[in-house]
């Protein structure tokens, strides 16, 4: 059945809510990068709970005038309307007052959305509100999914999609280095306010499939997973986008493959699943690489301890370092200096005078900065350089009494 | 209107959402000023995985259970934040929104698996409570409030808010100069020797407990709102920290107060039939109140100082 799903063979319905969903996914990873770079992640939260009272006066203003109260573009201009609204609200209020951008946002959401379900109660006691279903744009459903919709959709995501193409280079200019960019000319401002209504409108077009309050799940963990696996930022957008569409894909696939199993929260548990997998095993940021580069970290100054004690004579207390000096044959289990560790044990010494005497020239004072404890000093001179230090060291001296 | 009909049908509303309001708004403050204050929006957004757990698990629609549920989603919703942040090194607000959202499509998944659609759970319920629905029907008039029969049939969700309300004004009134300390000046108050870790979270599980006590009552959009429009309003009204918690409080009871009765007579008044829903109208107007503030309020501009003339 699941496989079924995923090879588009459960009919046209399921067809079109994959395709639907999956290019909603790309278009919400990839302009959901840039949010993200921009540290302001949850501004999509606002703009999408701001939706709601668009979508309310949408529908009272289209039954007014006599129209069919539930035409989807009607509603998604109307939704449309009032993030825009309220975005400016989340902007003015940071801008204007001394009040911090998550006071402002949190304010504007649940303002917005408390009208919203006013509105909504509203239309519930309206004749032709009975069975308006406005309920469904919360949490989405694709059960009743029209070609129209579809092609809405994927018309909507394909021209966040081109948009952000176009505004990539002043984006990221914006997310890393605002001064920067207001220096070279940009205008900030109306590039962040770009960003958002791409936002804005990835949320407006998601409505129908994952509602208001799961699509700000595809707007932020999709960039969050893609930034597990890579520092540049093309490769973000086009792995967040990735992970987006194949969120998108699965999830409606697997939603397709049995009943209640809906399609939004579905949609976002698949993306959060690939989430959590980055966060765990991607090379690099994951917990994974950074737990065993740990080991490796702790490996190294435990051997070279080790190596310094026996060069010194010190016993060695700790058990773990011990065993890393048995397991090369340096040490025996008594603690004592195998041939082979007296030797390794010795150069440690050595390298040690040979750092202490470079701190003492001034040349070399990049070169000993690079002190710590762990760098071998073959990696920051040169053999000629090497052997400049030792003579000066000089062999050894006899002691005066 | 006459105390026959008001007590029975509008007083316990009132004091209910006055006090949800009042108990939101007060952790709400130390919350805004250590810019934490959408740690309410993520509590309310997990709250529903909590009760749905709590009901599969008991298999009863009984009130303590989940709300134990609700508190435990909360308190798992924050360890999760923040092991998302410490662990991916991911800013804040990022790490909350994943978390936040992932377990509510669970909690709505969950819904969906299980035949609790048969019962009053659902998601609109959650989100919008029923505050007008918290009638008090053995009341006959004013007089009901010195009848020990009558007091017997107030709604029990007036006496459990009356009861989180003391909680919360308790924590805040004992702990309130390492609270102030600590939100102001951490280093200092670490030098102090306060232990700042603790007092933080203890101030989430709080928020925590007065979020999850309001939404049983009321819904979660009051609870995100009151956490963040009355304090942050009242942010704009002063530089004091006594004073700004002392508006905090006026701005939430007139918030609920105002919205409970614009949206049980406004419609009547213009001529409608039918009310309309209470909690969206509080919500809204705590939101007008912050506008007022940030257009008016003496102390709005960032520079902090009041504004001559």
């Amino acid at each position: 059945m699941l496989w079924q799903a995923l090879t588009l063979q459960l009919g046209y319905n399921a067809t079109l809510v994959a395709v639907g969903s999956t290019l909603l996914g790309i278009a919400a990873g990839v302009t959901g990068t840039f949010l993200f770079l921009r540290k302001r992640a949850l501004v999509s939260d606002a703009i999408s709970h701001a939706t709601l009272p668009g979508v309310g006066l949408a529908f009272i203003l289209m039954v007014w005038l006599g129209g069919d109260g539930r035409n989807l573009a009607g509603l998604l201009a109307g939704s449309a309307l009032s993030a825009w609204i309220g975005l400016l609200s989340v902007q003015w209020l940071t801008r204007r007052t001394r009040l911090a951008e998550d006071a402002a946002i949190g304010a504007v959401l649940s303002t917005f959305f408390g009208f919203g379900v006013v509105l909504l109660t509203v239309i519930q006691t309206m004749r032709a509100g009975q069975q308006a279903g406005l309920g469904q744009l919360l949490l989405g459903s694709t059960a009743g999914m029209l070609f129209a919709d579809a092609v809405l959709i994927a018309a909507g995501g394909a021209a966040c999609l081109a948009l952000t193409l176009i505004l990539r280079r002043p984006m990221t200019l914006v997310a890393f280095d605002p001064e920067f960019a207001q220096a070279s000319g940009l205008n900030t401002r109306r590039i962040d306010l770009a960003t958002m209504g791409l936002v804005l409108a990835v949320t407006v077009v998601g409505l129908k499939i994952v509602g208001l309050i799961l699509i700000v799940a595809l707007l932020i963990i999709p960039p969050v997973t893609a930034r597990f696996w890579t520092d540049r930022t093309g490769f973000v957008v086009a792995f967040a986008g990735l992970t987006g569409g194949v969120a998108g894909f699965v999830g409606a696939a697997i939603s397709a493959s049995a009943s209640s199993l809906p399609t939004g929260p579905i949609i976002v548990l698949v993306s959060f699943a690939l989430f959590a997998v980055s966060l765990l095993l991607a090379p690099g940021h994951g917990v994974l690489a950074a737990v065993l580069k740990h080991n490796r970290f702790q490996k190294r100054v435990h051997l070279r301890q080790g190596l310094l004690a026996l060069a010194q004579g010190h016993p060695i207390y700790e058990r773990y370092t011990l065993r890393l000096l048995q397991k090369r044959g340096w040490a025996l289990a008594d603690g004592m200096p195998t041939e082979a560790g007296k030797g390794q044990a010795a150069k440690a010494l050595r390298d040690e005078s040979r750092w202490e005497m470079l701190r003492g020239i001034a040349m070399h004072e990049a070169a000993a900065a690079r002190y710590d404890g762990l760098t071998r000093i073959e990696a920051v001179l040169t053999a000629d350089q090497i052997a400049d230090l030792d003579e000066r060291i000089g062999g050894p001296r006899p002691v005066t009494p | 209107m006459n105390g026959t009909e008001f007590v029975p049908l509008s007083l316990t509303p009132i004091l209910i959402g006055v006090f949800a309001a009042v108990a939101c708004a007060l952790p709400g403050n130390f919350l805004l000023l250590r810019r934490q204050a959408l740690i309410g929006d993520a509590i309310s957004h997990v709250v529903l995985p909590g009760i749905v757990v709590a009901f599969l698990v008991t298999g009863k629609v009984t009130t303590w259970p989940m709300m134990l549920g609700a508190a435990g989603a909360a308190l798992f919703a924050v360890a999760l934040i923040e092991a998302i942040r410490r662990l991916g090194r991911i800013e804040p607000g990022a790490a909350m929104g994943v978390a936040f959202t992932s377990l509510f499509a669970a909690g709505v998944l969950a819904l969906e698996q299980s035949d609790t659609s048969s019962i009053h759970i659902d998601v609109e319920h959650a989100l919008m409570g029923n505050l007008e629905s918290l009638i008090w029907l053995d009341a006959i008039g004013w007089e009901s409030l010195l009848d020990t029969a009558a007091l017997a049939g107030l709604p029990p969700e007036l006496l459990r808010l009356a009861v989180t309300l003391v909680l919360v004004g308790l924590f805040i009134r004992v702990f309130w100069r390492p609270l102030k300390i600590s939100t102001f000046d951490e280093g200092f108050a670490q030098v102090m020797g306060l232990r700042t870790g603790v007092l933080g979270l203890a101030l989430v599980i709080v928020s925590a407990i007065a979020a999850v006590a309001a939404f049983d009552a009321v819904g979660s959009i009051i609870v995100i709102a009151m956490f963040i429009c009355p304090p942050a309003a009242a942010r704009l009204m002063t530089n004091r920290l006594e004073v700004q918690v002392a508006w905090s409080v006026l701005f939430a009871t007139l918030s609920a107060v105002l919205g409970y009765v614009l949206a049980g007579y406004g419609p009547l008044w213009l001529g409608f039939t039918n009310s309309v829903s209470a909690a969206g109208m509080i919500a809204t107007v705590s939101g007008l109140i912050l506008a007022l503030t940030a257009l008016f309020g003496p102390c709005r501009s960032r520079i902090g100082a009041p504004v001559e003339g």
